[in-house]
Order: C-alpha cells, then sequence, then structure tokens
C-alpha cells in the first residue's frame, strides 16, 4: 500500500512507539515520568546517546523549575525528533568489538575483570560499582575468569537481534 | 579514551533495554495477578451457581452434595474427639523433632533448624501444636494491641506465601522472636509457595512460646476455600490444601479441618502503641474498628461464603433428608462420592450415616433447626431458612442470636471483607475492588479521614507484591509491605521487612533470597522472570483467540492475510483490555514479519494447546474450556477426595455439564469424549487430573524454529552435544524445584544482587544480599546456557 510510505504514517508510527516506551513508566497513568528514567526510555528506543548527550537533552526537557519530572507533552516532540534524525546511531558489532581488541593492547584475545575495571570506570564516562559488576556478571567466563570479548560480543548482539 | 567511551555508551543501551523488559515483565505480572484474581471470582460465582440452583431432582445432585460435603453435624466434643492425636504413635525411625507441651523457646528454635534441614514434622505433633494454637486464638481479641515500650523495636513482616527462604532469610538478618524481639506479621503465610505449613508451624510454635510478643493477622488467604485452588501461572504447584495432603497423607485431612477453625480465629488487626495500624489488605470508608472489636470474628469462614442472607432459598426439608439417603447410596462409588472418613473406618462411617438419617427423622423441630444451621454455616451458606432462632457456631462460648442480627452479618461480613481484600488507590474516594471480588479500593482522603478519626498516624498493609519489597502511598500515610522475595518469578522482586520503634518511624530491610539467582547474572535474570511472564502473556491471547481473530479480519478488508504492527497493538488492546505496552511488546511476541507485517492466521496456528485439537473440537469451545480450567480443576480436586489424582468418568463427565449449565454454553458428550480420548487418559474409566490439565498447556510452536536456530549456534560453539532426535520442544517451564539434577551452577559472580541503592530510610543492616546460610538450595539454577536459550528443559519425543 502506497500509503505505507507516507512520512506522516512513519510520524504516527514513531510517536507511537514513544507513547508506548513512555506508558512503562509511568508509573502514575498521569503523563509524567522520573526523570532519572528519561535515560533508560530514550535508550530502549534504540539510540545510544552517551551521558553527556543525555545531559543535554534533559536539560532541555525539564520545567524552569525542576520537579524532578518530565512530562510526555516536552518529551514527545524532542524524541520523535531525535529519532527522526536517527541520531545517537547504534554502535555495531564490528565497532564494538574493535574498541576491546583496542583496549587488549597485549593481543592476549581476552581481558582481565581488573583490568577491564580500571578501564570502564576509570576511563571516558565512568561506570558506577554497580553498573560495572553488573557487566561484569554476563561477561566473565566462569571458568576461565576472563572477559572472552569476542564470544561476549557476539553473544551480546546475537540476543539483541529480534 | 575512545575505545572505554564506546563500550560504555553501548553497555549503557543494552542495560537500559533489559530495564525496560524487567519493566514491562513487571507489569505483565501485575496485569497476570488481575486475571488470576478473575479465576477466583470465576470460582466464587460458579460455586454461587451451584447452590442457587442446587434442587433435589437433578441428576448432578451426587455432584453437588458431594462438594459441599463438609457437612460438620458435631459439636464440642466431637471435636476435641476428631482432632485427637494421642493415639497417633510416632515410629522409632522418626528423626524430626518430638515436641513436649508447653512450648519452650529451644523447641522453636530446632523446629526452625529442622524445617532449614528439611525435615517433616510428624503429623502427632502437628496436631497437637494446632490444637494448643486454637485454643490460644480463642481467647485473643479481634485488635492485637502491642506497646513499644522502652526501647523494643518491633518488627513487621508481610505476605510470606509459603516462601520458608524468606522466612529463614529475616530470621537469620533479624533474629528470631523473643522477649526483646517483638514481631507482628500481617497474614497471608500459605499458598503459592511450597513450605506453607511449616512457615505456620514456626509462626504458631513462636506464638505459643511469647504470646505476648508475636502477633499474627489474618490474610485473605487465611481462608479454606481460597487455599484449594492452584497456584496460578501455569506452575506446577499447588495451593496449601494440596501441600499438606501431599505432606500428611494419613492425616492432611484433619490437619485442613483444623486448620479451617484456626484461620477463622486468626486476629483481623493490630494497633501499635494506639498510632499505627496494622492490617493485610486495608480499609474502606465504612472501617470502624470499634465495630470490628466486637465482631465474632470466627463466624467468617471464608471469603467465598458469604454469611446467611435474610431471605429463604427454595431449599426445603426434603432436600436434606435426601441428601442423606445420597450418602448412603453413595458408598460403593470408587473414591469420588463417597464420604471421605474424617470419622473414622469407612464402615463405622456408614453406619454414623444411616444413624444420622434414622435420627433426623426422629429429631424435635429444635434440633432439627440446629443441626441444619450447622450446616447451612459451614457449606450451604446460602440456603438460609427463615430460622427464628441461631446461635453463632459449634463452640460453647456461642449466644442465640435475633434474627435482626443476620442483617448485621452482613455489615460485619463486609467489614471483615474490607480489611482483608481492600487496596489503596491514588485517586480520592472508595469504590469497590472488582478486581479481587471483595474488599474495596480507598483513595487518600479516606485514609486521611480514617487515620483523623481513629487518632491513627500510619497504616500498614501488605496484600499487593511490591518490586522492592515496600512502598509509600497516600502522602506516606500507608505503607506497603511484601515479604516474599522472587514471588512470580526469580528475580522478579525483593521483599522487605520493617522495624519500628518508639519513635515510630519504619526502617527497611529489603532483601532477595537468593538461593534461585545464584549463579545467573542480571541480564539472565531478567530474561528468566521474561521468559514466564510471556508464557502467562500468552494464555491470555489463546483465550481470546476468536475474538482477536475476527478483530483482525475486520481490519484487513482484503484478507490479505496481513496486519500491521499498530493495528496488531490496537486490535488486541480492544479485546484484551490489559494496560500493557504492546507495541514494546511485540518482538516478543511475534516471531516474525514480512516488510513489518504479521501473518496473523500463521501466528494464531502457533498458538495451540498441547492436546486437544480444534480439529476435533471447535476453537471457541477450547478457548472457553482454556478459560474455565482453574475451576475445572479446583473442582476435580474437591471431587478427588482420596487424592488419588484420578476421577472417575462420571464425575468428570457431570463437571463438565454443570459448566455447560453454568456458562450457558452446550458441552456436548462428543466434545467431553473428545477431551478424554485426546488427553490419552487411562481406559479404566478414570482420568488423571494431572494429565488432562498438562494436555491444556499453552504450545507455542513458533518457539520451535528460533529454538532449534539457537540449538544450532550454540552446538556450532561446540557448547551443548549434538541433539541426535530432533526435538519437540514444548514452551512451558520445566520443573524447577528440587527433582532438578544438582547441577553446578556457575561460581556466583561477585555480588548478583546489589541493592545498594534500595534503602530510602536510613539504617542499612549487614548486609542485604546475604546468602543466608540457611538459604536453601531447592529451586534448582538452570543452568547459564538453558537461560540464554529462553527455553527450559522440557524435550518430548514428537508425537
Amino acid at each position: 500500500m502506497a500509503d505505507k510510505h507516507n512520512a506522516e504514517t512513519i510520524i504516527t508510527e514513531t510517536q507511537k512507539r514513544i507513547s508506548s516506551a513512555f506508558e512503562v513508566f509511568d508509573h502514575e497513568s498521569n503523563k509524567t515520568v522520573d526523570v532519572r528514567e528519561i535515560g533508560t526510555i530514550i535508550r530502549s528506543l534504540g539510540c545510544f546517546p552517551s551521558e553527556a548527550d543525555l545531559h543535554d537533552i534533559i536539560a532541555e526537557l525539564e520545567e524552569e523549575e525542576p520537579t524532578g519530572f518530565v512530562r510526555y507533552e516536552k518529551f514527545l516532540p524532542t524524541m520523535t525528533k531525535i529519532l527522526l534524525e536517527r541520531k545517537f546511531r547504534p554502535i555495531t558489532e564490528d565497532l564494538l568489538l574493535q574498541a576491546f581488541e583496542v583496549l587488549d593492547q597485549q593481543k592476549k584475545g581476552h581481558l582481565e575483570p581488573e583490568e577491564l575495571t580500571r578501564y570502564l570506570t576509570q576511563e571516558g564516562e565512568p561506570f558506577t560499582q554497580e553498573e560495572m559488576d553488573e557487566m561484569l556478571s554476563a561477561a566473565v567466563d566462569p571458568d576461565k575468569n576472563v572477559i572472552l570479548y569476542k564470544d561476549f560480543v557476539s553473544m551480546m548482539t546475537f540476543d539483541d537481534t529480534r | 579514551m575512545k575505545a572505554a567511551v564506546l563500550i560504555q555508551r553501548w553497555y549503557r543501551q543494552y542495560a537500559a533495554r533489559m530495564e525496560m523488559r524487567r519493566r514491562y515483565t513487571w507489569n505483565i505480572f501485575q496485569s497476570m495477578e488481575y486475571a488470576d484474581l478473575q479465576d477466583q471470582i470465576k470460582l466464587y460465582n460458579f460455586l454461587g451457581y451451584l447452590m442457587d440452583n442446587f434442587t433435589p431432582s437433578s441428576s448432578e445432585r451426587n455432584l453437588i452434595s458431594h462438594i459441599f460435603r463438609d457437612n460438620e453435624v458435631c459439636r464440642d466434643a466431637e471435636w476435641e474427639r476428631y482432632f485427637n492425636y494421642t493415639n497417633i504413635d510416632v515410629p522409632e525411625i522418626y528423626s524430626g523433632p518430638r515436641l513436649t507441651f508447653p512450648l519452650d523457646m529451644d523447641q522453636a528454635a530446632d523446629l526452625v533448624e529442622a524445617f532449614k534441614n528439611k525435615q517433616q514434622l510428624h503429623s502427632r505433633y502437628v496436631l497437637q501444636l494446632l490444637l494448643e494454637t486454637w485454643k490460644l486464638l480463642r481467647v485473643l481479641p479481634n485488635i492485637n494491641r502491642v506497646s513499644t515500650c522502652h526501647s523494643k523495636e518491633i518488627t513487621i513482616c508481610g505476605d510470606l506465601h509459603g516462601q520458608l527462604e524468606d522466612l529463614l532469610l529475616i530470621f537469620y538478618k533479624n533474629g528470631m522472636p523473643s522477649l526483646e524481639k517483638p514481631y507482628v506479621f500481617n497474614g497471608d503465610y500459605v499458598d503459592r509457595g511450597k513450605d506453607s505449613i511449616e512457615i505456620l508451624l514456626i509462626l504458631f510454635a513462636f506464638l505459643l512460646v511469647f504470646p505476648g510478643d508475636v502477633y499474627l493477622n489474618r490474610g485473605n488467604h487465611e481462608d479454606h476455600i481460597i487455599n484449594l485452588r492452584r497456584r496460578s501461572l501455569e506452575s506446577k504447584r499447588y495451593g496449601f490444601t494440596k501441600e499438606v495432603l501431599n505432606k500428611y497423607k494419613l492425616h492432611g485431612k484433619r490437619i485442613l479441618k483444623l486448620l479451617q477453625k484456626i484461620f477463622s480465629w486468626l486476629p483481623l488487626v493490630t494497633v501499635i502503641d494506639q498510632r499505627v495500624l496494622i492490617v493485610h489488605g486495608g480499609i474502606s470508608d465504612t472501617t470502624d474498628l470499634a465495630l470490628i472489636a466486637r465482631i465474632d470474628r470466627h463466624r467468617y469462614v471464608s471469603a467465598l461464603r458469604p454469611p446467611k442472607r435474610k431471605t429463604p432459598s427454595r431449599t426445603n426439608v426434603y432436600a436434606d433428608s435426601e441428601r442423606y439417603d445420597e450418602m448412603i447410596i453413595c458408598k460403593n462409588r470408587r473414591g469420588s462420592l463417597t464420604f471421605p472418613k474424617p470419622f473414622g473406618a469407612r464402615e463405622s462411617f456408614q453406619r454414623r450415616s444411616l444413624q444420622d438419617f434414622s435420627s433426623t427423622v426422629a429429631r424435635t423441630l429444635e434440633e432439627e433447626f440446629e443441626v441444619r444451621r450447622r450446616q447451612a454455616e459451614f457449606s450451604m451458606s446460602r440456603f438460609s431458612k427463615s430460622h427464628r432462632s441461631l446461635s453463632s457456631t459449634l463452640s460453647s462460648d456461642s449466644e442465640p442470636e435475633s434474627s435482626e442480627l443476620i442483617d448485621t452479618g452482613n455489615d460485619e461480613w463486609k467489614q471483615i471483607l474490607d480489611l482483608l481484600w481492600s487496596d489503596p488507590m491514588p485517586q480520592d474516594g472508595c469504590i469497590p475492588n472488582e478486581v479481587r471480588g471483595g474488599g474495596c479500593y480507598w483513595g487518600p482522603d479516606v485514609t486521611e479521614d480514617f487515620l483523623n478519626r481513629h487518632n491513627l498516624q500510619l497504616i500498614i498493609r501488605s496484600h499487593e507484591c511490591k518490586q522492592d519489597g515496600y512502598e509509600f502511598c497516600h502522602n506516606r500515610k500507608v505503607l506497603t509491605l511484601f515479604s516474599a522475595s522472587n514471588y512470580y518469578e526469580v528475580g522478579s522482586n525483593r521483599g522487605a521487612f520493617v522495624r519500628l520503634g518508639p519513635d515510630l518511624v519504619p526502617y527497611f530491610f529489603p532483601y532477595q533470597a537468593t538461593s534461585m539467582t545464584r549463579g545467573l547474572s542480571f541480564p539472565q535474570n531478567v530474561k528468566r522472570t521474561e521468559h514466564t511472564a510471556l508464557k502467562v502473556l500468552r494464555e491470555q491471547l489463546f483465550v481470546h483467540k476468536s475474538d482477536l481473530l475476527r478483530a483482525f479480519q475486520e481490519i484487513d478488508k482484503e484478507n490479505t492475510g496481513l496486519i500491521c504492527l499498530n493495528d496488531w497493538a490496537s486490535a488486541i488492546e480492544r479485546v484484551l483490555h490489559l494496560d500493557l505496552p504492546w507495541r514494546v511488546l511485540h518482538p516478543q511476541l511475534v516471531s516474525s514479519t514480512t516488510e513489518g507485517k504479521l501473518d496473523y492466521q500463521g501466528w494464531f496456528r502457533d498458538l495451540a494447546l498441547k492436546k486437544p485439537s480444534s480439529e476435533h473440537i471447535e476453537q471457541t469451545m477450547l478457548e472457553t474450556l482454556y478459560r474455565h480450567r482453574s475451576t475445572l480443576e479446583t473442582i476435580f480436586r474437591i471431587v478427588d477426595t482420596d487424592n488419588s489424582g484420578l476421577i472417575t468418568f462420571e464425575d468428570f463427565r457431570q463437571t463438565l455439564k454443570l459448566l455447560s449449565a453454568y456458562l450457558k454454553k452446550e458441552i456436548s458428550d462428543e466434545v467431553i469424549n473428545e477431551l478424554v480420548i485426546s488427553t490419552d487418559t487411562n481406559n479404566d474409566g478414570s482420568i488423571d487430573i494431572d494429565e488432562f490439565m498438562e494436555a491444556f498447556r499453552l504450545v507455542d510452536k513458533s518457539r520451535l524454529k528460533r529454538g532449534k536456530s539457537l540449538l544450532k549456534l550454540m552446538q556450532d560453539n561446540e557448547s551443548l552435544p549434538q541433539v541426535t532426535e530432533t526435538p519437540q520442544i514444548v514452551y512451558s517451564t520445566a520443573p524447577q524445584t528440587s527433582h532438578c539434577p544438582a547441577s553446578q551452577p556457575a561460581d556466583p559472580p561477585a555480588s548478583n544482587t546489589t541493592d545498594s541503592a534500595c534503602l530510602q530510610t536510613a539504617n542499612t543492616p549487614a548486609s542485604q544480599t546475604a546468602d543466608s546460610p540457611g538459604s536453601l538450595t531447592e529451586g534448582c539454577p538452570a543452568s547459564q546456557m538453558e537461560d540464554l536459550c529462553h527455553i527450559t528443559v522440557v524435550v518430548v519425543p514428537p508425537q
């Protein structure tokens, strides 16, 4: 059907997706979500913003006098724009693998948990201890106690292709 | 470093998606809780229908009279005899605790230890313990009054639901009840978890040892009819009744009878320092503590059996004497319709019932009324006759009531229902709780008013599962406290307990029983929970298959067989009325789309029952039966008195006919026969209940394909041995219970269940992720691979 390719339809579909994701966190069903959940919502819609990106977005979304909540009326246009402009593109499997290889300076083919922890909790946009622990619990090979990053990457990305 | 940023960005996105899934999974569970409650209401309505339509001449009277067989025509002395335990011998080889009464602290602690080690208390001691408990409860008031004098802190626990690990974890973190450590337990001790009886025995033991420091409130699950139902969410675990009958094959029924009385004698609420109310469900705009203090609480045995109404029903004298007739005639029928053996050996019972019959005839009018009233009270509560005099119960402290009190009976009834069944809502007002079928939804204004009227400052209640174990609402004037962690599924939620000191400021202690989560990473946890939630969601889809198909066809006017995502989502919303994020969920429910459209016929083909197929039985009939399977199963189990797991074909047939009449939908004999054939039951005229219910499980064939490709992937990675035969992977939960081989899970990672951010109020307890030393490895931790697969291990040979 020719309609399907109509820009309007695309926008409507996009907005419905946004509204669905928003709903999940709208606990009191009053079209607001806690500002701390904005990052989760944006990411769950397929975007890969950095923490800095998020700060900017949130600054835009907050009220003049911050209430700690973000209203749907403000969120919708901002998010629609983000999705339609395809900002914050996904990180491909290859790119991710390369990143791990860069960290693996000795080209061992794996990383020690302490190594990875050091990088991720001290460099870039550091992880919290909780984030680090969570990632390790999924990434560390239980028998060898190292991170076989190649396997890890393919496992995680397979998971998500649905 | 750029590489680090990249990885962090990527991982955070992944974690966010996990979080989203965790959230909507939670929403699904909450919705399914709603659906389960609807099942409960269906049962209630069905039983009500049976009672209202009981006519002596109907051919189903055997079955009906049997369903309501718990007539207890006996007085106090007979109760004592009935519950007599002294002639139960305890064999030498019994290695469990041997209790001596009065109990002391050490014995209570030993009992906890014994249960931790998976021992079972001998039925003799169970009965003895229960009897002592009954005696104590009878002298307790409806309202427990507690004070935090000096520096005593009071610990309060919410729903436990038979999850012994949680109780053990609480005791481990907080210490066991004692003079210095008073506890209040807020109901719902039983059902769903598999150690309900052990929890009760522990709580009762401590109650007996420290009657001034242990307080028990009644919950809505302290109710024998609720206990009959199977645990919800398609699991193979049964309600409390089944648990007791399985663990105590010889004396289980007596134990249950005694518990029935004990439940009705549990106090209704607890008040601390006259400032804090602790109640299981909540309040309504008519809740009046003064009135509640005066009620005869033990008259309200079950929520599903309201007290007699004033209007006489159409049954008459003949009904009862004919029933006695039936009882005698039925004595030869296998298992089902003969009376159970509460009063001794079968023969002596039959003699007894003959006696009853003849004595019925000989009875005077007054005696006749007495007997009827008691029967009515306990089973045929809607069969009221216009008695002029009533007495309250069998217990010796009863008083005659005048008929005008019957109406008060209904008010009192409502008061109790409200206390045990209500839920808070964000909006002002007070409306009947139609989701649960009892109690109401009450708003912040009602809370405000209630607290002012009674000079209270806080309501602590339970009844609803909360992700972090507790949650405030109504301007922090109402606190919901839930103590059963992993309630819906492993990893679904934490439990919590609360401590109140003289300042009456609550300090929270969340926890999560880790025995089942050990070895699972965070994403695996999420997936496992999601797995269950989605399974449950599929059930709902199946139940409405015909309606959905119709809706899709209406949209797809050109009959292409395809439907776009948006339309799919809106159709489902319309038909199911479940407030869920369908668009977000769609990837989980729909395995493949062509050009963004779904082939809905194919999708439906994949959504089918395990055995009865729509080739032999019409689709809508299948849906109807599936929708009411919970009710059917409950009735089957009521009928299966000797707990053999089998019922006669005749009983099966009659049950279905009754359902048919109730639903006003014909269930023909052909359908019934077809059901029997397709569920592969034995050919000796009996039907295996488990087998039958198993056949009604939902299968998702599309998972087969995905499963196969995943299996292949893993085989390629040489992680799994090659599977030689073509597996038919059934999308159902493997029995993840203690029967699992103790497969060694991965070394538990550093700390799985970090809940660093969870404590909102002060007081960090020692360690929240305590691997409780008592923590039982009952749950079988599935292997890591398994969870990645979304498929649990049931592989059945192709049909």
